[in-house]
């Protein structure tokens, strides 16, 4: 070590012995000053360090012990008495002569004093307040840094991790001041912190990690729960659900857990949320609510349009906060409306019964899947459609007992009622075991009927659509139970009202079996946006199979033959922007959305297609009733109508213009 | 991997101090005599801190500061400058001018280790 710099040395140390000597008189007439107490030790802290870094051995053993010692003073432990004071003052003059004559013997000396030192704080022990244990703390500590600070060779890992190493600490970044992509400044900080720290450590260590940055950020440092020392310390449980409430809720969730549950106030609680369990609400007040949710949903589309069409991130996180409400309020609202289907169900035993009797044949009901739930609405609407098909199955599906046992099967005939979830539909099967449906019948009354020409070839999926078509009936005889002139056609379209779709297979001598695919609810639908000429339109998602790129080459191609081949199947297509008669060209590529009902598919040629479409349904006025085109019409997020297409309704358009082409070949 | 110390000082007593409690702590030490130098060293190779002094000839630890900080390769590059307790001016000085943090002297050993400890974050 240079001279110069031991000079150095010696002038800074004689400076500091002056003010812990300054200090420690002061200690004299107020030793509750915990400034003085500071400053004292920091001196004591500052001369040990520079000695040793300067050489000055003795000086920095001495000084350590002293540190050492008023260091108890310091953390409360001991007061600071005039005895224990006085021994410090007596050691700071041996401190000045170890630095001014590092060379010579001062050991004894030393010696003694520190003994005195330690004397007087032994003394001092008992004069000291009560000590607070050291028990833990979990301390809430929220930081952001300043904008520069990444520029400044700031290190935010740098601090988390001196807060690691303070206690158990759960950190939880705060991402919301970051601006959209376009406008970071890559050299700037954006983040904050939400720290959860259990440390022995108080808060002057904890704000002593951003000691150099602490000025110029917002810090904010909690205590959450000061264990008072029979406590314990918090359990993990406990500061995991203090997080957890954290990152999930900006409402701080309360501390204390739950009290005990075997306390009697509690049992009697929990006695009454069991009683509470259901309420009885009229069905129109749901019906109300259910309108209030629509109107919801759509002002909150219109928000997130509004905000994702500006930059303002705080807006945006506010849609998409309100977004993900509403989306949940919807959902709830719809588990509200849901009933199982059971209730629809049980009404089917006693109309089987009273089949059994009037056919004098023996049926048997069973039933599947009667917890699945589907909106009210729709289970109402679906009675009768379903009375029909059961009737339908017991009438002319099952034989009479003696002509099941002459095909060897057992006496009682069955029907299965089924239902069962999948996606956003609900699957109602009705199965018999009975004749199948005879297609030579069918094909005779189909004919008789002028439905379809004498000897046209028909696939056997065709030939069992017949069916549904109006007034056709294969019964030979009107019976009391079915074909009363409510054919298949009735089913049918009550099914498609509801957005639902229907199929049927049969097998000859095993029965039949009628499946409805049905929408879980009316009111609301995912919808695919679509435009034609200048006009939106809804396409409802269930319904959509694929989406294809119909260029204009195709389409002239394909003029006067409407079909696009598909993986090696003709589809039928309309031209959306004809059949509306938009008056606009075609655009150079168009899109064809193939859409479906059960079996049946056809493609609708679209301008374009906009995206997926969260839609409230708003049923047509009267004046539109016979619109059969459209199922309904929704308010888009900008406020500007959009229809929503009846695709079942398109599908048979469609079928039947390709009919009219086969027949025209 | 060992971190690198630029040390800038223009008292060769401090530097050695300084480079002494530095390489005992494990980090490998570069020497600059003022703010000028201290420039011209941080040009040639990267450090991962640097320490220095406010008050020296040629150029002082403020302007080498501001300077460091105009230069991209510079930005983000932890600088520690060594002040007195009682020059509270001359730190917010510094921290304005883009120091990450200071060092108060006089200083011990463990001091200064913990505080590089601090910046680098190891």
């Amino acid at each position: 070590m240079s001279d110069e710099a031991i000079a150095v040395f010696q002038v800074e140390a004689r400076e500091n012995l002056e003010l812990i000597e300054q200090g420690l008189l002061d200690l004299l007439d107020r030793p509750e000053d915990r400034d003085l107490v500071d400053a004292v030790f920091r001196g004591l802290h500052t001369l040990k360090g520079s000695g040793s870094m300067f050489g000055f051995d003795a000086l920095a053993g001495f000084t350590h012990h002293c540190e050492t010692a008023f260091d108890r003073v310091r953390k409360g432990e001991v007061a600071a008495t005039t005895d224990l004071v006085s021994a410090v003052l007596a050691a700071r003059d041996h401190m000045r002569r170890l630095m001014e004559d590092p060379s010579g013997d001062h050991g004894a000396a030393g010696d003694l004093l520190l003994a005195d030192l330690e004397r007087a704080v032994r003394e001092a022990d008992g004069a000291a307040p009560a000590p607070v244990a050291p028990g833990q703390t979990t301390w809430r500590i929220r930081f952001d840094l300043p904008a520069n600070a990444f520029k400044n060779g700031s290190n935010p890992l740098a601090l988390l991790a001196e807060m690691r190493d303070l206690g158990e600490a759960r950190v939880v970044v705060d991402t919301s001041r970051v601006p959209p992509l376009g406008q970071i400044e890559p050299t700037d900080h954006y983040l904050a912190w939400d720290v959860t720290l259990t440390t022995d450590q108080g808060r002057a260590a904890i704000e002593d990690v951003f000691i150099f940055v602490i000025d110029d950020m917002n810090l904010t440092i909690e205590a959450l729960d000061e264990t008072a020392p029979d406590a314990g310390v918090l359990d993990q449980a406990a500061s995991d659900e203090i997080v957890t409430a954290q990152t999930e809720a900006v409402v701080p969730a309360p501390l204390v857990a739950a009290p005990a549950a075997n306390e009697p106030a509690d049992a009697g609680v929990a006695k009454t949320a069991k009683t509470a369990e259901s309420v009885r609400v009229p069905a129109d007040r749901l019906d109300e609510l259910m309108d209030r949710v629509g109107e919801l949903v759509i002002a909150q589309s219109r928000l997130s349009q509004i905000a994702h069409s500006g930059v303002d991130t705080a807006l945006r996180a506010v849609s998409e906060e309100i977004e993900r409400l509403s989306g949940e309020l919807r959902d709830t609202m719809m588990v509200l409306r849901m009933v199982p289907v059971a209730t629809l169900f049980g009404r089917f035993r006693r109309l089987v019964h009273d089949l059994a009797r009037e056919t004098g044949k023996a049926i048997e009901l069973s039933t599947d899947g009667e917890t699945t739930e589907i909106d009210k609405t729709v289970i109402e609407r679906l009675a009768d459609p379903l009375v029909h098909l059961i009737r339908n199955a017991a009438d002319h599906g099952l034989e009479t007992a003696e002509d099941r046992a002459a095909a060897g099967k057992p006496a009682t005939g069955r029907i299965r009622l089924s239902a069962h979830q999948s996606g956003g539909e609900v699957v109602i099967t009705i199965r018999d075991d009975g004749r199948g449906i005879d297609r030579d019948r069918v094909r005779a009354k189909a004919e008789a009927q002028g439905l379809i020409e004498a000897g046209a070839s028909l696939t056997d999926h065709e030939l069992l659509q017949m069916i549904f078509h109006p007034g056709f009936s294969t019964a030979a005889a009107v019976t009391n139970l079915s074909g009363r002139g409510v054919g298949m056609d009735v089913v049918k379209r009550t099914i498609e009202a509801l957005r639902g779709s229907i199929d049927i297979a049969s097998r000859p001598g095993e029965g039949s079996e009628v499946s409805l695919r049905i929408p879980l609810t009316l009111a609301i639908i995912d919808g695919l946006l679509v435009r034609v000429g200048n006009g939106r339109y809804v396409i409802p998602l269930g319904a959509v199979e694929e989406c294809l790129e119909l260029s204009l080459d195709e389409d002239m191609r394909s003029r006067g033959r409407s079909f696009i081949s598909l993986r090696n199947s003709l589809v039928p297509f309309l031209r959306l922007r004809e059949m509306f008669d938009t008056g606009t060209q075609p655009e150079l590529h168009q899109k064809v959305v193939v859409v479906s009902t059960g079996e049946e598919r056809i493609g609708l040629v679209v301008d374009q297609i906009i995206g997926d479409h969260q839609t409230v349904i708003k049923s047509m006025s009267k004046l539109h009733a016979g619109l059969a085109t459209f199922s309904g019409a929704t308010i888009l997020g900008d406020g500007s109508v959009a229809l929503i297409l009846d695709v079942g309704h398109l599908v048979a358009l469609g079928q039947q213009q390709e009919a009219q082409m086969r027949a025209a070949v | 991997m060992t971190a690198s110390i630029l040390t800038v000082d223009d008292s060769p007593s401090i530097r050695v101090a300084l480079k002494i409690a530095l390489t005992n702590a494990g980090y490998s030490v570069a020497e600059a005599g003022n703010g000028a130098e201290g420039i011209e060293k941080a040009k040639a190779s990267a450090f991962d801190l640097i320490i220095t002094d406010l008050n020296m000839p040629v150029m002082d630890g403020l302007t080498m500061i501001e300077e460091m900080r105009r230069m991209p390769d510079q930005m983000g590059v932890p600088i520690v400058f060594l002040t007195t307790e009682s020059d509270e001016g001359m730190k917010a000085r510094a921290k304005a001018a883009g120091a990450t943090g200071w060092l108060t002297k006089p200083f011990d050993p463990d001091q200064l280790v913990r505080i590089a400890k601090k910046v680098l974050g190891r």
